[in-house]
């Protein structure tokens, strides 16, 4: 085995297998190391009671033909709107996504740490993790921000995906330990989250189209954009729209802005109810 | 007391370099060419599961031929150096060059200075947008680099393989027409093409934005191999 040159090898012991993190950790010199782990202060710096920190509302809803994750598109920093068009759902990979709440500076380096690992995996074992690996993935890295989350610095991430040999859609939901917890049908997160899944609770239903469901997450986000100072609505001056995501048999497919413009339009040209309140 | 004999430099590297081009010349060859559709790799290869060619980065494979246990840890090491240079910086500065320069200097270095060589050849090639665009990198055991365009030939029977592509190939070919072609050259001059169950196939495909890598097989491939009606 080359001691030493250009290219990363490991002696026996120390070969990092199929994980991008440890890959990561063990080749720091000029690179950006991983997530950083800083200790835990004797109580948190932030607030951890009472509202949650993550001002947000991102969802999960389960449908006949996979799962849909959906996000508002904004961000706050106080009482100040940092970011009218930042995006909180992402692709993990072909079958599955991330939809984030929390701080964002953390959250979209977990996200992109979590593709990379993925795609690592799948190139170096030669066949894609279960998606059950992939959530339990998911898990060890959010648990691996637990210092700084006793910081204040809080990622909490929600994983649907579509499980090839179960054919279903799954969804899976975590705290700021890492803990993963899979959901029957739906989920929510973030500040507007409570709004949303009151919404999705009363309306779900076993045979939920694919249509049904992207419905259902636009009206429920609204009803959490009502509600919630931290969720945007649709906003219908500047033609900005919430991000859904489609997770089916066909793959990950973010509905494009003019079908949800459509969509937005007929919900609110309506005065569903609840829009009307 | 054991004298230690004295070893001309000429000879030991031309030991080695015998060493190393019999372990290659026992594997069969691998072709890989510039087609309209992207970069076709074609491999003689009856293993379902061990493969000759895989997936480096979104625009970049990595195919090997020799010994299966020594290209599988360069490949490796290829997928962590792209992985590890496309996270701290950006996926599109991920490139075959570097990459190639990176295999000839650990190639290079093992030749020289352990006690064995690497039987090993392998090639990086990353598809453009337009077939000019496109790099095929050979590197050899000794890790000597060669910038190929067009196709290039991998493996035990060379030189003969190389002789026969270069007659049949031209730039514009599709890619059933590419894995015919392939499957023909790979064959012993007087048999009858490869089939499906012998060969390896993958394809960098131009036309996808970003892993343009995919292997082709069970009915795709037969559908390829079969002649036109």
């Amino acid at each position: 085995m080359p001691a030493e040159g250009p290219l990363p090898f490991f002696a026996a012991g120390a070969d990092p297998g199929s994980s991008f993190a440890d890959l990561l950790r063990r080749t720091t010199t000029d690179r950006p190391a991983a997530p950083a782990t800083p200790s835990p202060p004797a109580r948190p710096a932030l607030p951890l009671d009472g509202a949650p920190p993550h001002a947000t509302t991102v969802l999960a809803i389960r449908h006949q033909g996979g799962v849909i994750l959906a996000g508002d598109r904004r961000a706050t920093s106080g009482f100040t709107i940092a970011s009218r068009r930042i995006e909180k759902v992402f692709p993990a990979d072909d079958r599955s996504g991330v939809a984030i709440a929390g701080v964002a500076g953390p959250a979209v380096e977990l996200v992109r740490l979590f593709q990379t690992q993925l795609e690592h995996y799948e190139k170096i074992e030669g066949e894609p993790l279960s998606l059950e690996g992939k959530a339990n993935q998911l898990g060890q890295l959010v648990r691996s921000n637990l210092g700084a989350a006793l910081q204040g610095f809080v990622v909490v991430p929600l994983f649907a995906g579509y499980d090839e040999r179960r054919d279903r859609g799954r969804v899976f939901s975590f705290d700021v330990t890492g803990g993963k917890y899979e959901e029957t049908d739906f989920q929510t997160n973030g500040s507007g989250g409570v709004h949303a899944r009151n919404w999705i609770k009363a309306q779900w239903r076993e045979d939920l189209t694919r249509d049904d469901a992207v419905d259902l997450a636009l009206r429920a986000l609204f009803a959490a954009a009502d509600e919630d100072v931290a969720t945007g609505g649709p906003d219908l001056v500047r033609r900005i729209f919430p991000n859904v995501a489609v997770i089916d048999a066909d793959g990950f497919t973010l509905v494009d802005d003019d079908d949800i413009a459509r969509r937005a339009d007929t919900l609110i040209g309506g005065r569903e109810e609840g829009a009307g309140l | 007391m054991t004298m230690p004999f004295y070893v001309p430099p000429e000879q030991m590297m031309k030991d080695r370099a015998d060493y190393a081009r019999k372990g290659i010349a026992r594997g069969r060859s691998l072709v890989a060419m510039t087609a309209t559709e992207g970069i076709v790799i074609v491999a003689a290869n009856p293993s379902r599961t061990l493969h000759k060619t895989s997936e480096i980065y979104d625009r970049i494979a990595f195919a090997g031929v020799g010994k299966y246990n020594e290209f599988e840890m360069l490949r490796i090491a290829g997928v962590r150096q792209a992985d590890l240079k496309g996270y701290a910086f950006a996926r599109e500065d991920v490139n075959a060059r570097a990459l190639a320069n990176a295999y000839a200097q650990t190639l290079g270095q093992v030749f020289t200075h352990e006690l064995k060589p690497y039987e090993v050849e392998i090639l990086v090639a990353q598809v453009g947008a337009q077939p000019a665009d496109d790099e095929m990198f050979q590197i050899l055991y000794d890790g000597v680099v060669n910038d190929k365009e067009g196709f290039t030939v991998l493996g035990g029977q060379a030189e003969t393989v190389d002789e026969a592509l270069a007659q049949r190939y031209r730039p514009e070919l599709s890619l059933a027409d590419a894995v015919q072609l392939g499957a023909s050259v790979l064959a012993t001059p007087d048999d009858a093409p490869l089939t499906a169950d012998q060969l390896e196939v993958a394809l960098l495909d131009r036309r996808r934005t970003r892993r343009c890598f995919r292997r082709v097989q069970g009915r795709e491939l037969d559908a390829l191999l079969a002649p036109a009606a």
